[in-house]
């Protein structure tokens, strides 16, 4: 991954001056690195999705079916009489300009139409030509177009340039949520077969294996016994590896990067050292071995068949309840969707710790636990013996990721845990954290390495903020609890900040953790040498 | 463009709204017919129109969070920006109607050497907002007067307030100042502001010139170019009692055009962007509590996503052999295929 623009030559080519230009007369114009390849047909086929074919966006010919705007307008027929919100996010906007500045695309590009205002824009003009008296009689006044490929090509291009992040709807007096209007346009697009192949691809090995990397059960088993045994080199203790075990307690949930990426799988090595510790009767799935959803990125229908496995697999296995590990969008979808797309989890129980005895009353019907809220109560009860000192090597801070942040509102949690294992924490600026937190700019299916200088533009405002603490405060790791973040910030922060490392909460939890019987750790779990201890 | 749109639509209006005044065959239609028109528009459009949103399901419960979640006993909820019930939802949606809590968030990016991103407090456009929308709120209640025998015991006071500073004859009222202040502002913000002025349509400058072409003339016509009040009550009082008639006498050309465009307004509204102000109590990121998890939100079409997922049965079969090479538990031990 590279970009050969140096990041002060980036900086100056944003300008926030928009062309003279009317941005109806302005066709879109494909830049490299800043759009993501079409889909693989092969994906596409797999999980029955329409038009697949071998196409790229840069082709003149999309080879779309003949009747595509057909298909389009009567698909957006159909979401209008579905969706309430898509209605009103059509026909409330006022055009005050507040969303505009708000988006961390248009903040590190300057291109107006990445202004959450025009990016709905986008699609409201082609409602109000079909679908609105004002539109019909008068194009001009109303703002309305015809669908033309044109247009289709500028929705392609900046429906797939946002990260669906929810800041700018924080700022709209109407409450208007840009990331329902790309989830809608993106499933407009996809009846035609306009979709990307970082959505697609791992949609459809999702839907096969249960998790997006395509991980098969075997491997999955080996990756967690790889965890288990590197726990040990760094522990002394071998914990449990539970896989599809019947009858376990709790069905613990992550995004299959936990266990294939890094530094995600420090992460991994984190919550494996606690379960153990506290003696929690869990079981992993290899069949839910993905709690990620990228069908969330592309339509609801797919959303839903891949979160379906995770109650199917805590109904088979006969849990009690679940546990969800450290992601963004998957939380978005396990907190907001799971219970209407594939509830009602009558076959759980209500989430009780067993350690603390804590009743999660917030997630009764639901019955899954986020891993914050379960070690911040952990923490609070004093069930775990804690070690700050083993984190003294880093000085972190805390990056709130969208969907925790904008779409359940989960701050203090992960705070609340960092408080109790590190010593050394700085809070970036207050317009860059908890509910206006930036993007990594890479969320949302967009983390490619085709896209990398749109990446490093979206996540400008995020490098920057931390830049600022590095600088300030010393800062040295940023910490956060999704797995895009974990998989993308380290390349952003190369770029804008070298130096600053990338970690889960979990990770620095299991740093800190005294375990019983533990031999002395030499190293944190990714084979640091531990600060030295001062000798009394 | 769209300024000049706005502006050749607003003098065409103007021209129409003084031929009604001076033709004399055309006074009935511009102040008896035109009215019943437009107040039916009114309220037939609004109603429509919040008929048409609420027969779209709210599929999803999607609230945007802007504050701490309600999950454990010893974490401080913010139950206004976070609400988890109606009590707090109502706070959530009052603070918004009533003081536009999202606007007042605004900030204000700017790039700067380094380089270096800052986000200023920029709350000028949650003023002027504000300040319109209350003054206009207030001027059509002081209009009360107008409207109905005997005059509403809140007229009087309002009155007084509004025209606390008791300077001129008559006393000048703070809310014709400051409406003129925030149509001002928005629309001049619309002019220069660059980039508003990139994401403006002709019907955004048209409501801002509509508008203010209203508080003009009824300025000009309180301070200015007195009409006969009595003539002017008398025609309201007939057409709210459907029994209108017109004293074509006192009635002046301004009145004409202040009432003409009154009208355009209410005819203009529910097809416009001006529905937000009803939109606004539907929208669903704002209007919803974030009990996500504590109640189970249903919706009525989701049998429609009709695709099936892959079940473990699927997913066994096919893996069974390298499952069972791991030492995996299997469901079962071999897939009988007949």
């Amino acid at each position: 991954m590279s970009l050969k623009m140096k990041p002060e030559e980036l900086a100056q080519t944003i300008s926030y001056k928009p062309p003279k230009k009317h941005w109806i007369d302005n066709p879109v114009e494909y830049k490299k690195g800043t759009y993501n390849y079409g889909g693989n047909p092969e994906s596409l086929k797999y999980v029955h999705q329409p038009n697949p074919r071998k196409w790229q966006p840069y082709d003149e010919d999309w080879k779309l079916p003949e009747n595509w705007k057909e298909i389009i307008l009567e698909g957006f027929r159909e979401r209008i009489d579905k969706f309430r919100s898509l209605k009103l996010f059509m026909d409330i906007c006022v055009r005050c300009g507040a969303c505009a500045d708000k988006c961390h695309f248009f903040i590190g590009s300057g291109d107006p139409k990445n202004m959450p205002v025009l990016r709905a824009e986008l699609l409201r003009a082609v409602y109000r030509k079909e679908f609105t008296l004002a539109g019909k009689l008068m194009a001009g006044m109303a703002g309305a177009t015809e669908l033309t490929f044109d247009v289709l090509k500028e929705w392609f291009y900046y429906f797939y340039q946002c990260t669906q992040c929810r800041r700018c709807s924080v700022f709209c007096p109407y409450g208007i949520d840009t990331a329902e209007i790309t989830f809608l346009a993106r499933e407009l697009m996809n009846l035609i077969g306009v979709n990307i192949d970082w959505v697609m691809t791992p949609v459809s090995n999702c839907h096969r294996t249960g998790n997006h990397l395509g991980i098969q059960p075997h491997g999955f088993k080996d990756s967690i016994e790889f965890a288990a045994d590197d726990l040990e080199d760094l522990t002394g203790i071998r914990v449990e590896t539970p896989i599809n075990k019947k009858g376990a307690e709790i069905l613990f949930v992550i995004p299959s990067a936990d266990y294939f990426g890094e530094p995600h799988y420090f992460t991994l090595l984190g919550y494996m050292a606690l379960f153990h510790e506290i003696g929690l009767d869990f079981t992993f799935s290899s069949f839910a071995s993905e709690g990620g959803n990228f069908g969330s990125f592309v339509s609801h229908e797919l959303m839903k068949a891949l979160n379906a496995k995770i109650y199917a697999e805590a109904k088979r296995l006969k849990v009690k309840w679940i546990i969800g590990g450290e992601c963004g969008h998957m939380w978005r979808v396990l907190h907001q969707y799971m219970d209407t797309l594939n509830g009602p989890a009558d076959f759980l129980e209500v989430p009780k710790s067993p350690i603390t005895g804590t009743v999660f009353e917030n997630t009764r019907s639901t019955k899954m636990v986020h891993i914050t809220e379960f070690t911040a109560d952990l923490i609070k009860n004093n069930k775990i013996k804690l070690d700050k000192s083993r984190n003294n090597h880093w000085n972190a801070t805390f990056h709130d990721s969208c969907n925790p942040a904008r779409a359940m509102g989960l701050f203090e949690e992960p705070r609340y845990i960092l408080e109790n294992v590190l010593n050394n924490f700085t809070e970036m600026p207050d317009n860059t954290i908890r509910e206006q937190t930036f993007c990594c700019g890479s969320g949302a299916g967009l983390g490619t390495e085709e896209n990398f200088e749109m990446r490093m533009r979206g996540g400008f405002p995020r490098a920057n903020a931390v830049k600022y603490v590095a600088e300030n405060n010393g800062v040295n790791l940023l910490t956060c609890i999704c797995a895009i973040d974990k998989a993308t910030l380290p390349p952003l922060l190369q770029y804008w900040v070298p130096g600053v490392e990338v970690a889960g909460i979990h990770e620095l939890v299991g740093n800190a953790l005294v375990m019983k019987g533990e031999k002395e750790r030499m190293t944190d779990l990714r084979n640091n040498p531990l600060p030295r201890k001062e000798v009394l | 463009m769209g300024i000049w749109f706005s502006l050749v639509a607003l003098a065409a209006l103007t021209l129409l709204g003084l031929i009604g005044a001076n033709v004399p065959g055309l006074n009935y239609v511009f102040a008896v017919i035109i009215p019943y028109i437009a107040i039916t528009v009114f309220i037939v459009g609004i109603i429509v129109r919040i008929v048409i949103w609420a027969r779209s399901p709210v599929p999803f419960r999607i609230p945007t969070t802007g504050g701490q979640q309600k999950s454990l006993s010893f974490i401080k909820q913010n139950r206004l920006d976070n609400p988890s019930s109606y009590l707090g939802v109502l706070g959530r949606m009052a603070l918004e109607v009533l003081f536009f809590r999202s606007l007042f968030r605004n900030t204000k990016a700017e790039l700067k050497e380094g380089p270096n991103l800052t986000y200023g407090a920029n709350k000028w456009l949650w003023l002027f907002s504000l300040a319109f929308h209350w003054s206009f709120l207030i001027i059509f209640l002081r209009h009360f007067r107008f409207f109905t025998q005997p005059i509403p015991f809140f007229v009087p006071y309002l009155q007084e307030i509004d025209g606390f500073f008791q300077i001129w004859v008559p006393i000048i009222y703070i809310t014709d100042c400051v409406i003129v202040a925030a149509l001002s502002y928005l629309f001049f913000r619309r002019v220069f502001d660059s980039k508003i002025r990139y994401i403006s349509l002709p019907s955004d400058y048209f409501p801002l010139l509509l508008i203010s072409g209203i508080a003009i003339t009824g300025i000009l016509m309180r301070y200015f170019f007195k009409t006969d009040l009595v003539a002017v009550k008398e025609l309201m009082l007939g057409i709210l009692s459907f029994s209108p008639s017109v004293h074509a006498v006192g009635l002046s050309s301004w009145f004409y055009l202040h009432l003409f465009f009154v009208c355009s307004l209410l005819i203009y509204f529910p097809m416009s962007k001006l529905v937000h102000l009803t939109g606004i109590f539907m929208s669903p990121t704002r209007n919803l509590a974030n009990t996500n998890r504590m109640v189970r939100h249903v919706n009525p079409w989701i049998d429609e996503l009709k695709m099936k997922p892959h079940t473990y049965e699927e997913y066994e079969d096919e893996f069974r052999t390298v499952m069972k090479g791991a030492g995996m538990p299997l469901d079962k031990e071999e897939s009988h295929v007949s």
